[in-house]
């Protein structure tokens, strides 16, 4: 880790933070209003968003290695293929 | 001597996402284990859902929220060469972890005086769908809990670390990968909030 390694400045950290606390806001206000099925997308679209903008900046991941992040990309696309497969299971029954 | 110790800086980090890893997969499971529930239940599910505290469930999600950017800026004002304030925001980021923690033990409790907890009377009078809801949300929300109980401990020591100048603007690895983890507890609350307090 030398110096002349990335350093994240505290005026895009604030500005996702404030997005996080935007996304909070619009994803309660969203809930409120009764939308069926729609609701359950909205709330996941809206968390998704917020945890990759997290995982980008919060976590860093954006400045990182390649390594780091393929192996991030991986990890994420092996759980979306657990959850994925076990659903053409659950909802084909 | 100090300067020809040797550190990995790149295979600590790595490390450190693999172990993430495997907080990913053990929650994942039951992330899985609750989608399904849903889909089988979506009726109990929804009224299940309606009897959470959406208020105490919405401030702890701001709360967690703070808490990370806290942590964030941290490292940025550690190398910026800033300790005093690096102490203050991770002073401030185990404050708002234990300020979580509370506002838990509140939700819990008003729950528990309700009858309903795994293996109550009451709940075991309910529909089997909203007995799976319940006992998702203390598993869940309950392993997330002790993920917020061990970060307090992990960030004490780190703070305690910067205090003793053992963790540096040079040498920040300990503070990174504590704040990794930290933003993984932060992350897993983003999906447990939507999935048990709002989508209902």
């Amino acid at each position: 880790m030398s110096k002349d390694e990335h350093i994240l400045s505290s005026k895009i950290l604030t500005i996702i933070w404030i997005l996080l606390l935007i996304l909070t806001y619009i994803t309660y206000k969203i809930s409120q209003i009764d939308l069926g099925y729609f609701n359950v997308l909205a709330a996941l679209t809206v968390a998704t968003t917020k945890a990759a903008l997290v995982v980008l900046f919060f976590m860093h991941l954006k400045y990182e290695s390649n390594l780091i992040r393929y192996m991030v990309f991986i990890a994420f696309l092996i759980l979306a293929i657990f959850i994925g497969f076990t659903f053409f299971d659950v909802s084909y029954r | 001597m100090e300067n020809s110790e040797h550190k990995d800086f790149l295979g600590a980090k790595i490390g450190m996402w693999l172990f993430l890893f495997t907080e990913i997969i053990l929650f994942g499971g039951l992330f899985l284990l609750y989608s399904v529930g849903l889909s089988k239940h979506a009726e109990d599910f929804h009224k299940a859902g309606q009897e959470l505290d959406v208020l105490i469930g919405t401030i702890n999600t701001l709360v967690l929220i703070t808490s990370s950017f806290f942590i964030a800026l941290s490292i940025t004002t550690l190398r910026l060469g800033k300790k005093k304030i690096t102490v203050f925001l991770v002073g401030l980021t185990i404050l708002s972890a234990i300020v979580f923690l509370i506002n838990k033990y509140f939700e819990w409790t008003a729950k528990i005086s309700h009858g309903i907890y795994p293996d109550s009377k009451h709940l075991l009078e309910l529909p089997q769908g909203e007995i799976s809801f319940y006992n998702l949300y203390y598993t869940m929300t309950g392993l997330h809990a002790v993920h917020v109980l061990i970060g307090v401990i992990i960030l004490s020591i780190v703070c305690l670390l910067i205090v003793k100048n053992r963790i540096t603007g040079n040498n920040f690895i300990v503070l990174e990968n504590s704040a990794l983890y930290w933003h993984l507890v932060d992350l897993i609350w983003i999906f447990l909030y939507p999935l048990f307090y709002l989508i209902a």
